[in-house]
């Protein structure tokens, strides 16, 4: 009863805020399909070096969509592509094709090897010429991709910043502007003021999460392998716990610019440590503190259902961790109530 | 809960933040159906004071009882109406909106609902503004519109801190009208004030300064009791000014 109180009045007083309603819907989708945009490498035409015999395929490759540069020797090549004149090298040597890619741009990694890919399959009824070509990297790897990648990253990032921040500021405010203590003067328990934040915004957030899920998948195309229902589960579990974590927090801010100030402190470095980048080679200290960020859990499960198409006993336990900080902060939230009010 | 007993009964309470006392050694009673004003400068610990009846704080030291339960007691806040100091409303949502949200908070619903918000709202005069948004209010119908969130679930002690504060004097005397009122139909009415003339409509007056009792005592008691002409100079009389 009361804590569907708190959820209506949440609810209500979004509908009432429309700025904040927008920044929570548009402002994601803005900034996805601003991401899908620059990641996006459909347009990239790759520059494909070519020497020796390889000369010969010049204009199969670029029947498909390549610039070919020719270099007299293998040596001039490999030396242009890692100034990053060309994307790739390709030589062949009797009937083995090489392939030396730069490596450090996944758009041009992509478009290379798809340009290498047609070419290798019209080829090879006719000259006998290897389908699969050796390929090697200079400095990337072929597990790269961008918008694939990221996009699954960039979902959880943006609903975990973003329910974060306006969390955190409602509460901070309901604060500030005494009707905390009001609220504290009525028979509420400290618990049901916490759960009944954790429902307005969860329903709120429910939209949310559907909203931005499909945008990414139906309107950018980003890839994805697995189900639906996963994905929305686990942008639900990831605002969940921003939600908990934000209204945690704002405990320990005096007012909304120090709310803004966490950014750094708590969104920022949970984004360099969730996976975007290659967490192998950080020093082993860092990596465990990003074992520690609710983020991580949230993109490694995105990324297992979107790219990789696992199911359940794959992200079941980023699930049961994202429950789990949740609780935690919930719990947390509902002792930090105790400053204010000690039953 | 005997008949007669006080309504609030405060005993050697004691309030400290940190190193700094900012109540020492309260004690007084509060009967039933009287309004008992607090006359303080600001400052003098009137919010701490009544934070501490109402539950919200706890006492450093000594007890307070309401209605006989040693507070702080979560379900004692069902029987108390609180008004904050500050104007405690949620901005975004209309008058309606916040009434009935914290009428639920009460318990409050359906019809009876529906009933005591437009009686809260005739009450203070705001019945026109029912679907305004607080954000348009003026500092005074908010006031009214804290007032009547107070009243909204009958409660049989009102805890009221500055409740006249940015009112002008004529709904001041209709509110005034309206708290006496209450009183007759057995409310126990507890207010703040650092308004001298205020302090004289009250049925007993605590006058406390930097933290203590200075005197307890009808407005008439204090003004004989001094030998002043009002209460203004009463108080000055117990703070150990002599004009
Ligand atoms: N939470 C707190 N921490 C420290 N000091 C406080 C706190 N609340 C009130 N005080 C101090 O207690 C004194 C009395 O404050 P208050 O009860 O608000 O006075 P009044 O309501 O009479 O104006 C003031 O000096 C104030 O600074
Ligand atoms: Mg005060």
């Amino acid at each position: 009863m009361r804590i569907r109180a708190i959820t209506l009045r949440i609810l209500q007083q979004f509908i009432h805020d429309k700025r904040t309603m927008a920044l929570m819907f548009i402002a994601p989708l803005l900034v996805l399909s601003l991401m899908s945009l620059v990641f996006n490498g459909d347009d990239y035409k790759p520059v494909i070096g070519v020497s020796g015999q390889a000369v010969k395929l010049s204009a199969s490759l670029e029947s498909h969509d390549a610039k070919v540069k020719e270099y007299a020797t293998a040596e001039l090549g490999t030396d242009a592509v890692s100034e990053g004149t060309i994307d790739a090298l390709l030589t062949l040597n009797g009937t083995t094709p090489q392939m030396v890619l730069e490596g450090s741009n996944p758009t041009a990694n992509r478009a290379v090897m798809m340009v290498l890919e047609k070419t290798s399959q019209e080829l090879l009824p006719s000259s006998g010429i290897k389908i699969q070509p050796e390929i090697s990297y200079l400095y990337g790897s072929a597990d790269m991709k961008t918008i694939d990648r990221f996009g699954p990253i960039m979902i959880g990032v943006f609903v975990f910043f973003f329910v974060f921040l306006i969390a955190g500021v409602s509460f901070l405010r309901e604060r500030t502007t005494g009707t905390l203590e009001r609220l504290l003067s009525t028979p509420l328990k400290r618990w049901e003021i916490v759960l009944g934040y954790v429902c307005g915004f969860g329903i709120f957030t429910v939209f949310q999460a559907l909203l931005i899920s499909w945008f990414s998948i139906q309107v950018l195309g980003i890839l994805m392998t697995g189900s639906f229902g996963y994905v929305l589960l686990m942008t639900l579990l990831l605002s969940m716990t921003a939600l908990t974590l934000g209204t945690l927090l704002s405990a320990f801010a005096a007012n909304e610019l120090q709310m803004i100030q966490f950014i750094p402190l708590i969104i920022v470095p949970q984004i360099f440590l969730s996976g975007l980048f290659p967490m192998d080679t950080l020093p082993l200290w860092l990596q465990r503190v990003g074992l520690a960020t609710p983020l991580y859990y949230g993109a490694d499960a995105l990324m297992n259902i979107m790219i990789r198409g696992k199911g359940w006993s794959d992200i079941a336990l980023d699930v049961y961790v994202l429950i789990g900080f949740t609780l935690l902060f919930m719990t947390l939230n509902v002792l930090a109530l105790r400053k204010h009010r000690k039953m | 809960m005997n008949k007669d007993a006080p309504v609030i009964k405060v005993s050697h309470v004691g309030r400290a933040f940190g190193s700094k006392l900012v109540l020492d050694d309260i004690s007084l009673q509060v009967e039933k159906a009287e309004t008992f004003g607090i006359l303080g400068p600001s400052g003098s610990g009137k919010t701490t004071l009544v934070k501490m009846l109402t539950g919200i704080d706890e006492t450093s030291s000594g007890e307070i009882h309401v209605l006989g339960v040693k507070m702080p007691k979560l379900a004692m806040l069902q029987q108390i109406g609180y008004m904050a100091q500050s104007d405690a409303l949620y901005t975004e949502l209309s008058a309606k909106e916040n009434l009935e949200f914290f009428a639920s908070l009460y318990g409050l619903k359906g019809e009876h609902r529906t009933r005591r918000i437009k009686a809260v709202m005739e009450l203070v005069n705001l019945e026109e503004h029912l679907r305004k948004g607080v954000a348009q209010y003026s500092g005074g119908m908010k006031r009214r519109l804290s007032l009547a969130i107070a009243l909204l679930h009958e409660p049989p002690l009102l805890i009221l801190d500055e409740p006249t504060v940015g009112i002008d004097p004529v709904l001041r005397l209709s509110i005034w009208n309206e708290l006496r009122a209450l009183n007759k139909k057995g409310t126990t009415i507890v207010l703040t004030t650092h308004v001298m003339d205020e302090a004289e409509k009250c049925d007993r007056l605590a006058m406390i300064r930097d933290g203590k009792l200075l005197a307890v005592d009808t407005p008439d008691g204090l003004l004989q009791a001094t030998g002043s002409a009002s209460i203004e100079e009463a108080f000055l009389y117990y703070g150990g000014v002599r004009s």
